[in-house]
């Protein structure tokens, strides 16, 4: 990736799009410490973590989910989450074993998975899974969450849930910023629009400057 | 709990009412339990499959071989212990950030290597091909064994009942993700590997006072390298019960087939592990769960 000069304001929601190919993955493994950078600086509350491994980057509350789903199929909803809370920046301190159930339970609730929380992850619907992987992401108390294609082969009605999670994530106070192919859901919450084509961003604005900008037009659809 | 109390209390007894043969063979179901939890207590949940047990038992015979003479055995066994933990530590440093079926391969070639090596130590640098081997009584590796045994479940249940055991299963099934979510994985699997690599080598310790003797072809004898996954999968991968059964029923049948059948023990044995694989992906414990479920089925079939 190259010249991605960028800069995310704290509690605001920030979308990236760009065609296939793009490195908007590969954008946020740079960020998450899947990748690490051969050249550049990645600041994160003034601190630079290029290099960083996850589970640095973790504890310092960035927290990420994946494109492909990663739940742990074999483990029930519950471990699936509560690993978030032992592991991550407020388990690390030592939260203890109580402190962390309750606050699995407490994110099951949040994202409404609270009901399902003795099934096994694999038993679940994709939704479902995603919804898990928000609930753990959220468990390790980010103050920057990064939704990689949530609503990638969801129904109309499971997109809408999914919009008003990410809201009400950013009505919590943390920072959201997310990749999506969606139009619907990218230019209904997104404060900012990131796009990346080649691995370089050709573009930044409001949803509304996006969706008239003739050099984003230019790469979705070709000259 | 009160089970387990008794069922220790007896066992501890046993060289009182059992005649010798009986108890040498229970030391030997205690060594292949202790080998077979320790391996299990870190591959089962995390799907790194080690072939190197040959290297951490080998490495605690040694440390007997070179001072069992001038130190007393208590501190010697935990020194085999040390030097395996040790072993470990460094042989995860080098290995474990490979996977699957390369890591296998890579613990089955550096316990081989460590072997090969000693061997040439031993032969060009010091003259000599094996070693001469304080000897203790049946009794003393009887009760050490024991007390070993104990100290391995008790590890390996603080193991998986701890947030680490929880870590452990989710690198075994989403390593990447496992990472995202703040674990340390390198620092877990190192630091598991390496606890649970501690009981083989306080085995390897006391187990070498029986022989009298000891060379690299008997301490790291790739046969342990392989027993450990055999018997786990024997009795049953997921819980410590089946590691125990797997271990007990299959030291067992070893001692069984191999007096009448010297030759053909192998082949029967290997004949039996195969049904057992084939029929029973789980395990003995798979067996016993699906008879049981059965029978209380059965009742309400009539309905």
């Amino acid at each position: 990736m190259v010249n991605v000069d960028f800069h995310i304001d704290q509690g605001e929601i920030v979308g990236l799009i760009g065609p296939n190919g793009a490195g908007k993955t590969t954008f946020f493994n740079l960020i998450s410490g899947a990748l690490a950078p051969t050249s550049g600086v990645i600041r994160f509350k003034g601190e630079d973590i290029a290099g960083m491994k996850p589970y640095q980057i973790c504890r310092r509350k960035v927290a990420r989910t994946f494109q492909l789903v990663k739940v742990f199929p074999l483990m029930t909803v519950f471990e699936n989450v509560v690993l978030g809370a032992l592991f991550g920046s407020s388990g690390a301190r030592g939260g203890g074993r109580e402190k962390a159930e309750a606050e699995a339970m407490e994110q099951l609730h949040f994202v409404g998975l609270a009901a399902k929380k003795d099934l096994m992850a694999r038993d679940l619907t994709v939704a479902n899974q995603k919804l898990v992987e928000v609930a753990r992401a959220l468990c390790t108390k980010p103050e920057m969450l990064l939704l990689d294609e949530l609503v990638a082969g969801l129904n109309p009605t499971e997109v809408d849930q999914m919009i008003e999670l990410t809201k009400r994530i950013r009505d919590r106070g943390i920072t959201v910023v997310m990749i999506e192919h969606v139009m619907k859901v990218i230019m209904n919450i997104s404060e900012r629009i990131m796009v990346l084509h080649h691995g370089e961003k050709i573009a930044e604005g409001t949803p509304s400057e996006i969706a008239s900008s003739k050099r984003v037009i230019e790469v979705y659809l070709g000259t | 709990m009160f089970l387990a109390i008794v069922a220790v209390a007896s066992l501890a007894l046993a060289p009182h009412y059992l005649p010798d043969f009986y108890v040498t063979l229970l030391s030997s179901i205690f060594r292949y339990t202790v080998l077979t939890v320790s391996w299990a207590t870190f591959c089962g949940p995390t799907g790194y499959i080690s072939l190197a047990s040959a290297a951490f038992l080998g490495a605690g015979m040694y440390v007997t071989a070179l001072f069992g003479e001038a130190i007393p055995l208590p501190v010697i066994v935990v020194l085999g212990g040390v030097a395996a933990s040790l072993l470990a530590l460094l042989a995860g440093l080098a290995s474990l950030r490979i996977k699957g079926i390369f890591f296998a391969m890579f613990s089955l070639g550096l316990s081989e290597g460590l072997k090969d090596f000693i061997n040439w130590w031993e032969m060009v640098k010091a003259g000599r091909q094996g070693r001469l081997v304080i000897s203790a009584s049946n009794e003393t590796i009887f009760y050490t064994m024991l007390i070993i045994l104990v100290m391995t479940l008790l590890t390996s249940m603080l193991i998986r009942r701890s947030k680490y055991g929880l870590a452990l299963r989710a690198i075994g099934e989403e390593e990447e993700a496992t990472d995202h979510l703040g674990v340390n994985v390198n620092a877990v699997k190192l630091i598991t590997f390496a606890a649970t690599s501690f009981w083989i080598g306080t085995t390897g310790a006391i187990t070498v006072t029986q022989f009298s003797y000891v060379d690299t072809q008997v301490a790291f004898s790739v046969f342990y390298s392989f027993v450990p996954t055999v018997m786990a999968l024997f009795g049953g991968i997921g819980n410590m019960l089946g590691w125990i059964l797997g271990s007990f029923v299959f030291t067992i049948l070893t001692e069984l087939l191999l007096t009448p059948f010297p030759y053909f023990y192998m082949l029967i044995f290997g004949t039996v592990i195969i049904s057992v694989f084939l029929f029973f992906p789980s395990g003995l414990v798979g067996l016993v769960t699906r008879w049981r479920k059965r029978e209380r089925v059965r009742p309400n079939a009539t309905l």
